[in-house]
């Protein structure tokens, strides 16, 4: 048979690649719930990891995760909570709920009991960096105000750059800073040094060298946390008194608040 | 067995046919994932069992591949063995396939790849092809580890995530060095292999 007919060459070419994909097929059907699972526990790890807990080994991370982890709750803008079957929190993919309007979104909320019996409240964020997406996980406190710890992830930002959102140093700027500045919902901002937030918001300096990124994390902050503003209000056992406003009325003096921690 | 033909097959990649050292093959991904041992260490288990293998169903293929298409068809096999890699380690190593990333989809960019199913497996038979494709490997993946192993002991003072450097070192002063993580220092520890590599033997240096 001539090899360099283009009957053959084309039927080789065909019959290879079906092959090819019907192996690779079943490869990844094969192989399917067990990645599906790795990927459910990193995102566990990150949950505990902004609740500063270290999962003994990976075999243990699921049920570290469910002995910390009391309940899932899904939440509406009025505070309300509208679902808390096991794991409705957790299964809420993002991704898709951000694009939604605000009005429209689920707000998922995972309540936490830490060792000491304190209960925390761990919020899902998620945006636009400077090469992917980034997300994060924020615990707070119940008052509903302090952030008790965060922790940030992102698909490809740059090494040594943006990609230090997700080290240890930059995630623990956040603790203790107050989502709430005299009773008005501001997020936290991420800016430069010397810069100051125009709602007077607390601030964390951004990181060198990583401009977009800081301000991604900056701004999916403030887009995911916003919505909360009832369900935390309540938490701080104030109804919410007057609709947010919009405009930055009010800016008041932020004391030196740059300075890293 | 191993005749003498095979032999050469199997070691020579390993110093003297170096892929990485004298061909100057494969630079990008050694830079790219030798920052700390580990995915070094998967990296090059992951060529050599994708290098082996393609160069083995290659050259079952060799007599019926056609010509005009055989880029394409080496591709192919390539390509589908390192889709079958990502999966496996997706699902067995899911932190080191954080590391990777896309590494591991780009070892079908690998030049030392296509350069032994092209030099080598499309003339060779299959067991011959076969020790060709682990020697080619273990020559990429020694020479990742050596560099790994320099740039995480002076980068972040760990060997395989273990601190090996001693308390005391810190107390008096020493600090690692954040320039060996970065891929710059990379290109100089491999610079500076290529160089002692080259003194030691003579008969690779041009006169």
């Amino acid at each position: 048979m001539n090899k360099n007919s283009n009957i053959y060459q084309i039927l080789y070419a065909a019959v290879m690649v079906l092959l090819v994909g019907t192996v690779l097929a079943f490869i990844y059907m094969a192989l399917k719930p067990k990645q599906n699972e790795n990927i459910a526990n990193d995102t566990r790890k990150q949950i505990l990891s902004a609740l500063h807990i270290a999962a003994a080994g990976d075999a243990q991370v699921k049920e570290t995760y469910e002995k910390y982890v009391i309940q899932d709750l899904l939440v509406d803008k009025d505070g309300n909570v509208v679902d808390s079957a096991s794991n409705v929190a957790f299964d809420v993919q993002m991704k898709k709920n951000v694009k939604l309007p605000v009005a429209e979104r689920q707000l998922p909320v995972m309540k936490c009991r830490l060792d000491d019996g304190s209960i925390k409240y761990v919020l899902p964020v998620y945006g636009a960096g400077l090469w992917g997406p980034i997300w994060g996980y924020i615990a707070v406190n119940d008052d509903g105000n302090t952030i008790y710890g965060a922790n940030f992830s992102h698909e490809g930002e740059t090494p040594g750059l943006g990609a230090r959102i997700a080290e240890q140093p930059f995630q623990d700027e956040f603790v203790d800073k107050h989502l709430f500045v005299e009773g008005a919902f501001k997020s936290v901002a991420v800016l430069k040094k010397g810069q100051k937030a125009t709602n007077g918001a607390e601030q964390i300096d951004a990181l060198t060298g990583a401009t977009i990124t800081s301000r991604g994390v900056s701004d999916m902050m403030a887009d995911c946390l916003a919505p909360y503003e009832a369900f935390l209000k309540k938490l701080q056992g104030t109804a919410p008194a007057v609709e947010p406003s919009l405009e930055p009325a009010a800016i008041e003096q932020v004391t030196d608040d740059n300075q890293p921690e | 067995m191993l005749s003498k033909k095979n032999k050469e097959a199997l070691f020579n990649p390993l110093s003297k046919d170096n892929p990485v050292l004298v061909q100057i093959l494969g630079i990008c991904s050694s830079l790219a994932v030798t920052a700390s041992l580990e995915p070094a260490i998967v990296m090059g288990i992951s060529v050599i069992a994708v290098l082996a293998f393609s160069n083995v169903i290659i050259s079952f293929l060799r007599k019926t591949v056609p010509t005009n298409i055989r880029i394409i068809v080496q591709l192919v096999v390539v390509a589908a063995l390192v889709i079958i890699v990502q999966q496996i380690l997706t699902a067995y190593q899911y932190d080191v396939s954080k590391k990777l990333s896309v590494f591991i989809g780009l070892i079908i960019t690998n030049c030392i790849l296509m350069g032994r199913l092209e030099a080598f497996a499309m003339h060779n038979s299959p067991w011959p092809s076969f020790l060709d494709g682990i020697g080619n490997g273990l020559g990429y993946t020694i020479i990742l580890v050596i560099v790994a192993f320099f740039r995480e002991l002076l980068g972040s003072g760990t060997l395989l995530g273990f601190h090996v450097i001693p308390q005391w070192c810190y107390d008096h002063g020493y600090m690692d060095n954040g320039l060996m993580i970065l891929p710059p220092m990379a290109l100089i520890t491999l610079g500076c292999i290529i160089w002692f590599h080259r003194a030691r033997n003579k008969d690779l240096q041009e006169q």
